[in-house]
């Protein structure tokens, strides 16, 4: 097993809606980076043909024409844009503005009871997503992702602060990804690898990837 | 119900349904449809195009030969040859298709299921062996089959 550090999970308090557009310039840069969890995901995928892959991330035409180029079905669902719905923001027991996880998934991630899938692109998407959504939609990934199915997921290090930018992932190669600044969502927190394994605790296994900058990757097996 | 054929010739062959009408039930047609107004029903053009302008608010399900969606489409889409969805595009509902074009900028939630083309007609058995025969003795090795198309498109 992974090391486990001794440090909380860090919070970042402050606005959690500030969900606002970048220039345009800064839109269409794209940074390339290596990613082993990426290969090691690609690997997994590659043998077999007709496969269900679902992408938790905003719509990219590079990872639709990636899947569909391996044969494979693609779902998309952009769950952190779906979050940021503001007739999701109900008031918690302290008084203070929180989400209505029940409703969220009443309306994300919605799928008859016989479809599951054989993989997920889960990017950052848990650094970024409402504590009180966080919990609930790894419950649910954990409904739909077949037995042996895999997940991908990223996780920034303590170094990363709350203006961390958000990227888009698209998928550049086997092993290669490009990095698309998106719109500016704020990091919510910062996991440490005990929170993760907590987090993904009802799969059978997971595995860490640290990258050189401030993200470990992380794959999952149902 | 407002369905002209506007005088521009670029449209000449498409029916037109402006940005303030409503439609509600099925709307079917043999001719291409440019839709900038709002559907609510099912949309069947099975051989001809249909293209929601920027305007455009469908929910509906929509089978036609050719999909291009600018504005907004709720709804299931069999476009049996080609979909393509533009860079303000919001489609959310389910894709089967031959073929797929979607620009960066759109948003789009549900599944793709892309099915290639019906398969030709296989020729007479001797001809494969004299085909894989030939290849053989030139290259050393006969391919697999035949190069299929890109099934996906990227567009920026």
């Amino acid at each position: 097993m992974s090391s486990v550090t001794h440090h909380l999970f860090r919070m970042f308090r402050g606005n959690a809606e500030a969900a606002t557009a970048l220039p345009a310039s800064e839109l269409r840069e794209r940074l390339r980076r290596r990613s082993s969890g990426l290969a090691e995901f690609n690997h997994a995928i590659e043998g077999e043909d007709g496969l269900r892959i679902l992408d938790l991330g905003p719509t990219s035409p590079t990872n639709i024409a990636y899947v569909t180029g391996l044969g494979h079905r693609i779902h998309n669902e952009d769950v952190l844009k779906e979050s940021e719905d503001p007739s999701l923001v109900v008031p918690a027991e302290d008084g203070r503005p929180t989400r209505d996880a029940d409703r969220f998934l009443a309306e994300n991630l919605v799928f008859s009871p016989a479809t599951t899938f054989d993989a997920i692109l889960c990017w950052d998407t848990p650094d970024y997503l409402h504590e009180a959504l966080v919990k609930p939609m790894v419950n649910r990934i954990h409904r739909i992702l077949r037995p042996k199915g895999i997940l991908l997921a990223f996780f920034h290090t303590r170094d990363a602060g709350p203006d961390a930018p958000y990227y888009r992932y698209h998928i550049a190669g086997e092993d290669t990804l490009e990095l698309q600044c998106g719109p500016r969502f704020r990091l919510q927190r910062v996991f440490n690898n005990r929170h993760i394994e907590n987090l993904f605790r009802d799969f059978s296994s997971i595995k860490f990837f640290l990258a050189r900058d401030n993200v470990r990757e992380v794959l999952v097996v149902r | 119900m407002e369905i002209s054929k506007p005088t521009d010739s670029a449209r000449a062959e498409v029916a037109h349904i402006g940005k303030s009408v409503v439609v509600r039930g099925e709307l079917s047609g043999s001719e291409d449809l440019y839709l900038d107004g709002q559907v609510e029903g099912s949309i069947e053009l099975h051989d001809h195009h249909l293209t929601i302008g920027p305007h455009g608010r469908v929910k509906a399900s929509v089978n036609a030969r050719e999909v291009v969606v600018h504005g907004e489409l709720n709804g299931n889409v069999h476009g049996s040859e080609r979909v393509e969805l533009k860079k303000n595009a919001v489609l959310t509902g389910d894709i089967v298709t031959q073929r797929i074009v979607i620009e960066d900028g759109a948003i789009f939630k549900g599944s793709l299921d892309t099915q290639r083309a019906a398969a030709k007609p296989e020729p007479k058995r001797e001809t494969v062996e004299a085909v894989a025969a030939s290849v053989s003795s030139s290259f050393g090795a006969a391919p697999a089959g035949p190069a299929e198309p890109a099934l996906v498109e990227q567009k920026k």
